[in-house]
């Protein structure tokens, strides 16, 4: 394939970078928020994210299997459960791993070890938990309904899985910006981000409002694990490392702490992604496979951080002397 | 003589050396094999070292113990079962691999998430020139093998590895270390990622580290020493464990000495001074590039030439060896000893190592023989547990359990430095709503 | 001062104690043999790895008899690699300290193989794998003595589908993918060369992270250049994703790959309705299709409660291989435990009819003649549809 074939590939590829993208940018919410507020990198979100996606594909093998529901309805039951879970999970381990420490004054790398304590143990506990019932690959249940697809072109077919993920994920976007930006709660969770201790000063009841934080966080990353299992096809006990680290790596590209930065990093990384893994391949005659793809995209990734050292939509930081 | 009784710390030397006598005899003469009790035996061993190494006591009783354990003790234990020489060289590497962390992260306070990148770049340099995957690129004269080159050349490589990691490290620094905190240690784990997908696909077009593959056959240094010295008894690869041991306890003791003199120095002073406020420091003219670098280009030669003592004692590696995980390996190993201290690095690695290498292996090992005599617990026979709950089958979920027990019970790690383990008592006595400050 | 020659007391009673006093040694009968098997137990290859054992430890139940009539006790020790090499080497370095150690069941992963039994063969532990296929298993000079396999080999393997895919499938242009670990990049290389050969045009080859899960860089390409055959080398976590996701982009292309795809999981992971035109290479008749592998089959799932695996079957004959070995060179060895050269000896020259074939060893420890199968993909794993057996003696034998 030559490069001029391969620009009819260029839709496609754009169309699944998006989703992916996307995909990146709700798990990314979660790291962004919860460093916003905390200035932590909570690394336990991957397995979060992990867990969200395995209780979705259980509502949807064992709950609502059968039952004749319509598959858009079934998928936000599943979401809807996933977001519970994953929410009271996140909650669950600021109360047991970080909190202790922030309340003594830990020093900041401190809840970054616990976190990959609490990842270890997630992910062999939820291995433990499926193969007390067989396997512990979760392959995502197949609906029909959701590869049916709209063709735009001929090179362009897009799946009703994609809108799907691109609708839920919007949405998740628009709700969370609507909830920090636009209600009380969202300006108490911002005023603690700024300063904690004035915001105790003024009321502000600040170990519930982290924990909010950590509860939005890892509803998000519920609802991301649903979408990826749906995109992708399955999940198991350890497929949250891989998308949590590019995840994160998106947040900071964004900015950490922004949420529209997550959100934008979300989506170049995806869209980079996609293309390189398309692109290498031809444009050097398969001297360079996909397998590079993720070289490009921390390439890309170095590059932008070179010139833009805050993130894309990250302030420069203005040190107070 | 009343009053400086009162003075002077209590003097524990007796106490010491009974413990350590006891200790010895009890390894040597009771517990010497490979099971629980051996290996508790064991650590109470390694603990003595610790234990001259922290309380007060008579220095020479203090050099005494550190010579009779590290140069007759251990090696006598190891070479009877050499598999207590292969964990405490374990150890040995990933304590200097802690070292050379807590100098980038605990000394300079710059978050480094790719660390095992200079792992990789010290093992790969003696894999690809040790062995014969050289001959796969390069050729040298007529012959077409000119690789491996002699194993006794590991000593000149290693010589080199010193300054090609180095180099790794000034020039992953270089474009980077404008970014602060949390950007410098995303774009690290991406670094680190690099080095690990090169290694995996350099096998194409040409066929540098051989790819997923990995590299078989690496030389080993003195060999043919190994080789003379063996005996029925004491059979060569004995020998060459012990070698390894003698390599290993020879780089830390360099390093150890690095690191103290440069934690006492006119560049250790910047960077702690970096560390605490770097607005502060460069005020005060602590050239911020420059002293930044020199962190990162030692911490990377640290790891360099552990890396290429690894690989020749492993005598085969591959990309899987160097990932992301090994990374965070580190890093929990000198949060969990102590930011910046050196005596804590070395017990973290040390906690880390032996607790995934022999506690919970012999731990599961031990569990798993109760399985199988058909042991009873209140009237349930063991040995109809189903396959689920195999004890080793759950060794990283009980690490994770320990991993977060243990720093919620000491977060300023299990030997802090002095001057933090001042700042967290006083700060401890203010009320304290913030989240971990702004410092790591 | 008095307390300084007290404490000299005290520190010379605790080391005579210690020197005259303790050292005891309990002489049991004939005494223990342990076998171990090293496999992955946790971590994502865990239910390969743990197949493995299991299908020992039923043949230790069968066999074990070979034995214990002889006056010893055996006993299993299931060890975990976690699928990492580094893991595997420091097992290793500790099972050759343990003396009732005999022989090694293991492993699953070649790159992890490869290290441990270089320090196998330091003390002369025998190894038998159940599924390794990489060539450099066998290979190396270093551990000649000790390394065997009861499974075939990627050098053959990799031929046997290119063999079908140009002759049965008539397949003019492929698109051959690795997951770049040392048995998948070793078993699509070996396709690759062969088709080439064939004159097939090898339209893109290339790797992909053996963690990834979105394959549609390779796919939408594929929609546009059509190739006849995709074939991945790899293992079927990935297999079955990469299957799915072809189908659901609408590539009509014939999947294929080796034996790493060998899983009961495979169908589920790719959905039954997707497995279409779907084709692998292995070493094995299908458990299902032999009537001697049938009760097995069953005492598996009701003692495991879930069905044997593809190296289940091997772990199985792997483990009779190692009783067998021990009980001739113990019988050998005047009813004695038999020294680890013994046994790794002995192994060469077991012959038996197990589950997986005719079990017999060449000099270099490859089994001598390997069943190489090409089986087509059901809906479910037991419509799975053998379309030809070849037997292969294993190269330089």
């Amino acid at each position: 394939m030559n490069f001029s074939e391969g620009l009819q590939l260029l839709p496609i590829t754009l169309t699944d970078g998006l989703v992916l993208g996307l995909l990146y940018a709700v798990i990314a919410l979660g790291y962004t928020m919860v460093y916003g507020v905390l200035g932590l990198i909570n690394f336990a979100h991957a397995e979060i994210f992990m867990v969200g996606g395995i209780v979705g594909i259980e509502v949807l093998t064992f709950g609502t299997a059968g039952t004749g529901m319509h598959p858009a309805l079934q998928l936000l039951l599943a979401v809807t459960a996933a977001m519970l879970i994953s929410g009271a999970l996140a909650v669950v381990t600021e109360r047991i791993a970080y909190r202790p420490l922030r309340l003594r004054n830990a020093p900041r790398l401190v809840p970054l070890i616990t976190a990959c304590g609490v990842s270890l143990f997630l992910q062999d506990f939820v291995r433990f938990i499926e193969s007390l019932f067989g396997n512990f690959i979760r392959p995502f249940p197949d609906f029909e309904f959701f590869y049916r697809s709209v063709e735009l072109s001929d090179s362009v077919i897009v799946p009703y899985k994609s809108i799907a993920i691109v609708l839920v994920g919007v949405a998740m976007l628009i709700g969370l910006t609507y909830l920090v930006n636009y209600t009380r709660l969202g300006r108490a969770v911002r005023a603690v981000a700024q300063d904690q201790k004035a915001s105790a000063l003024m009321g502000i009841d600040v170990n519930r409002m982290i924990a909010l934080t950590f509860l939005v966080g890892g509803a998000l990353g519920g609802v991301a694990g649903v979408l990826y299992g749906l995109q992708f096809g399955k999940l198991d006990p350890f497929s949250g490392f891989i998308p949590g680290i590019k995840a994160f790596t998106a947040a900071v590209l964004g900015g950490i702490g922004n949420i529209p930065g997550a959100m934008l990093g979300g989506i170049v990384l995806g869209v980079l992604e996609v293309l390189a893994g398309t692109y290498l391949p031809i444009l050097t005659d398969n001297a360079v496979g996909t397998e590079y793809k993720d070289i490009f995209a921390f390439g890309i990734l170095i590059l932008i951080l070179i010139f833009r050292p805050s993130g894309l939509l990250g302030r420069a930081t203005v040190e107070k002397v | 003589m009343m009053t400086s009784e009162l003075d002077r710390p209590r003097d524990w030397t007796w106490w010491v050396v009974a413990y350590v006598i006891a200790a010895i005899v009890i390894k040597v003469q009771v517990f010497s094999g490979t099971g629980l009790l051996d290996t508790f035996a064991f650590l109470a061993l390694l603990a003595s070292l610790f234990l001259a190494s922290s309380v007060a006591m008579a220095p020479w009783a203090r050099a005494a113990i550190f010579v009779v354990l590290l140069m007759a003790v251990i090696p006598y234990i190891g070479l009877r079962n050499t598999f207590y020489l292969d964990v405490v060289t374990q150890v040995g590497i990933f304590a200097a691999l802690a070292l050379g962390l807590n100098i980038v992260v605990g000394f300079a306070g710059l978050l480094d998430l790719g660390f095992v990148a200079f792992f990789a770049v010290g093992a790969y340099t003696w894999a690809i020139f040790g062995s014969a995957q050289a001959n796969q690129f390069l050729s040298i004269g007529a012959t077409a093998s000119f690789f491996p080159l002699p194993p006794d050349f590991f000593f000149v490589i290693l010589m080199l590895t010193v300054i090609i990691a180095a180099t790794a490290g000034v020039l992953l620094g270089l474009p980077v270390l404008r970014l602060r905190g949390d950007y410098l240690a995303i774009v690290t784990l991406g670094f680190g990622e690099v080095i690990r997908v090169l290694a995996n696909n350099l096998d194409k077009p040409v066929n540098i580290t051989n790819g997923p593959r990995g590299i078989t056959g690496i030389g080993q240094p003195l060999s043919s020493v190994a080789k003379a010295l063996g005996t029925s008894l004491i059979p060569p690869f004995k020998w060459q464990a012990l070698i390894y041991y003698a390599l290993v306890l020879a780089v830390i003791g360099l390093a150890i000495f690095f690191t103290r003199r440069l934690d006492n120095s006119k560049i250790g002073r910047a960077w702690v001074a970096i560390r605490e406020d770097e607005v502060a420091a460069q005020a005060m003219g602590v050239p911020l590039v420059r002293t930044k670098l020199i962190a990162f280009a030692t911490g990377a030669s640290f790891a360099g030439v552990m890396g290429a003592l690894f690989a020749s004692k492993q005598t085969f590696i591959s990309p899987e060896s160097f990932d992301f995980n090994q990374s965070i390996g580190v890093l929990a190993m000198v949060v969990l000893g102590g930011l910046g201290s050196v005596r804590g690095a070395i017990v973290g690695a040390a906690i880390v190592t032996i607790l995934n290498l022999q506690v919970l292996k012999a731990l599961s090992t031990w569990l798993n023989g109760l399985r199988a005599d058909g042991v009873e617990i209140l009237g349930y026979s063991l040995a109809n547990l189903p396959a689920q709950f195999e004890p080793s089958k759950y060794e990283r979920l009980i690490f994770g359990l320990i991993l977060i027990a243990m720093m919620l019970y000491r977060p300023q790690g299990l030997v802090p430095e002095k001057r933090r383990a001042h700042e967290l008592a006083r700060k401890a006595g203010e009320i304290n709503i913030s989240a971990g400050a702004k410092k790591l | 001062m008095n307390h300084k020659r007290t404490r000299l007391a005290l520190i010379a009673g605790i080391a005579a104690a210690g020197l005259f006093g303790l050292g005891s040694a309990s002489a049991a009968d004939k005494g223990t043999i342990k076998i171990v098997t090293h496999s992955p137990l946790s971590g994502p290859n865990s239910p390969s790895g743990e197949s493995i054992k299991l299908g020992a430890q039923l043949a230790l139940e069968d066999y074990g008899k070979l034995l214990t009539s002889q006056g010893f006790k055996v006993q299993l020790q299931p060890e975990d690699d976690q699928a990492n090499p580094n893991v595997g080497v420091a097992n290793a370095n500790r099972l050759i300290n343990d003396p009732d150690i005999l022989a090694v069941v293991g492993h699953y992963n070649s790159g992890v193989f490869i290290p441990s039994s270089e320090v196998y063969a330091k003390a002369n532990l025998v190894a038998v794998s159940p599924a390794n296929t990489n060539p450099q298993v066998t290979d190396r000079e270093s551990t000649r003595a000790i390394a065997n396999r009861i499974c075939g080999r990627d050098d053959v393997q990799g031929p046997v589908g290119a063999d079908f895919a140009v002759k049965d499938l008539k397949a003019k242009k492929v698109y051959v993918i690795n997951d770049k670990t040392a048995y998948g990049a070793g078993v699509a290389d070996a396709f690759e060369a062969a088709v080439k050969k064939a004159g097939v045009k090898v339209m893109l080859a290339s790797g992909v992270d053996d963690k990834e899960t979105d394959f549609s860089s390779v796919l939408n390409r594929a929609a546009i250049d059509k190739p006849d055959i995709i074939y991945f080398g790899g293992y079927y976590q990935q297999g079955g994703l990469l299957l799915k996701q072809m189908r659901q982009k609408k590539v009509g292309a014939v999947f294929m790959g080796g034996d790493g795809l060998d899983s009961g999981d495979l169908q589920k992971i790719a959905g039954s309705e997707n497995v279409t035109k779907a084709y692998f290479t292995t070493l094995g008749v299908p458990l299902s299709k032999l009537p001697a592998a049938k009760k097995f089959a069953e005492v598996y799932k009701t003692k495991f409660n879930k069905d044997p695996e593809a190296y289940s079957a091997y772990g199985y004959d792997s483990m009779r291989v190692v009783l067998q070995a021990i009980a001739d060179s113990a019988k050998a060895n005047g009813g004695n435990k038999p020294s680890r050269e013994q046994v790794a000896a002995a192994v060469r020259k077991v012959k038996f009819d197990g589950l997986t074939g005719k079990i017999s060893f060449n000099s270099r420890g490859d089994i001598e003649v390997a069943k190489y199968v090409v089986v087509g993909v059901g809906p479910t794993p037991d419509k799975n549809d053998v379309k030809s057996i070849i037997e292969k003696k294993a190269p330089n034998s």
